[in-house]
């Protein structure tokens, strides 16, 4: 009973004690933060740059090397500099005989609870999109989290058209239609109890091929090793 | 007798966070993470146990420093023992698993404001010998974990017909997909209060 009553008996501390009692606490966290903080940022690193790579062989079937470049205002990819965070970032895979397999591409966009990042793989010689991958969501378990577990959904990414027209624009947008109502080669067939999810990767895919492919499919021309 | 008397009060400190003074069946304390993540078991067993992990840590550090900490300024100091260890148990989870940090979310985060948490710093920690405040948190902990863990699997297997990400029914299992939602967290922890609460008022009464 008497550690009980132990905090009613101490002496009203003067502000110099509740000052020094706050500041070394302060520093004790700030030390504790700092090391686990310093401790596990290798570690996370790796597995963030696992996650990314694995994904990127994923949605480029037969790749076995990488590169990544940025896109810049002008439509001309760029070699990434040390520290350098450009919007768009691009990989281009390798096949074993250093031939393009196509070109993995990272996208965003507001899904039904946050931010939802996908990766997808685009082939420019086919002009279709060859795989497709959630890198970051946070959509609810069960329903929304479908977009990356569906098989059914997932297959809508095996050769999803995104052909580019003479002006160099796309010629269809990519779009999600009802589940089951897909006619098109480019419509993304949705999910039944994941529709704002799925409408959502429509949207993420559709902006972000709008922009890019046509840019790829320019600057695939110029990789030798695809016309051979 | 004195040593007799500890060794009762002792494992009576340890039990009481399991069974007697559950945090979530009986003192109801910490809901927004209990009813949030507790949609598949794995989820609630690794919130229950970064919870825990946090409990232990932070009841170690209040028992320790609770006759330096003056009486006005006890909670705010609380608030940033615990902050530190959530967020050291934030960088440890997305060392282990990125997959696992994916789905705990927002949440691991939230921890900071699990009021079980601050509860047994305040009536507890700040009070008590480092050994007891360490056994108490380990009840506490245990106590919260189970609790998610009874929560998740039930939701689990009902909502998604599996326990673990494994399918336990035959393919025409038809899943009820609101326990997987919000609603059925409600739902199942109603079922859990009711059953627990029977059992206890049984007991009371014999």
């Amino acid at each position: 009973m008497s550690e009980a009553s132990n905090i009613e008996m101490q002496n009203p501390a003067s502000s110099k004690k509740m000052l020094l009692a706050m500041v070394s606490i302060g520093v004790i966290s700030a030390f504790l933060i700092v090391m686990s903080f310093e401790l596990t940022l290798p570690r996370v690193q790796r597995l963030k740059a696992e996650a990314l790579e694995k994904a990127i062989f994923e949605v480029l079937p037969g790749t076995v090397r990488t590169e990544a470049f940025g896109v810049n205002a002008d439509g001309n990819l760029f070699e990434i500099a040390e520290g350098d965070k450009p919007e768009t970032v691009i990989y281009v895979g390798y096949d074993k005989n250093e031939k393009l397999v196509g070109y993995a591409v990272e996208g965003a966009g507001q899904g039904y609870a946050d931010i939802i990042r996908v990766l997808y793989g685009y082939d420019p010689k086919e002009q279709k999109l060859i795989g497709f991958q959630v890198l970051e969501s946070k959509e609810t378990p069960g329903l929304g989290d479908k977009i990356g577990k569906d098989e059914e959904f997932l297959n809508n990414f095996k050769a999803l058209d995104v052909s580019v027209s003479e002006d160099g624009k796309l010629l269809n947008k990519v779009i999600t239609v009802k589940h089951g109502e897909k006619q098109n080669s480019w419509e993304i067939d949705g999910i039944t109890g994941a529709t704002i999810s799925s409408r959502a990767i429509g949207n993420i895919i559709g902006t972000s091929t709008e922009e890019v492919v046509p840019i790829l499919y320019e600057q695939s021309k110029n990789e030798p090793t695809v016309n051979n | 007798m004195s040593d007799d008397k500890q060794k009762v009060t002792s494992t009576d400190e340890f039990i009481k966070g399991l069974w007697r003074d559950n945090p979530v069946f009986v003192q109801v304390l910490g809901m927004c993470p209990t009813l949030a993540v507790s949609n598949t078991a794995e989820n609630a067993l690794a919130m229950g146990l970064a919870t825990a992990f946090v409990l232990l840590m932070s009841n170690i550090l209040v028992s320790l420093l609770r006759n330096f900490v003056p009486k006005q300024v006890r909670i705010a100091s609380y608030i940033l023992i615990i902050a530190t260890f959530v967020t050291v148990t934030d960088y440890a989870i997305q060392a282990i698993s990125v997959e696992l940090h994916k789905s705990l979310g927002a949440f691991i985060s939230l921890i900071v404001v699990n009021c079980l948490i601050l509860s047994r710093a305040e009536a507890f920690a700040s009070k008590n010998t480092i050994g007891k405040s360490i056994l108490d948190a380990l009840g506490m902990g245990l106590g919260f974990t189970l609790a998610l863990f009874c929560l998740g699997a039930v939701r689990e297997i009902l909502g998604n017909g599996s326990i673990f990400n494994m399918p336990i029914f035959s393919e025409g299992f038809q899943s009820w997909i609101v326990m997987i939602l919000p609603a059925g967290g409600f739902f199942t922890l109603a079922l859990w209060l009711l059953i627990i609460n029977a059992l206890q008022t049984r007991k009371a009464k014999s």
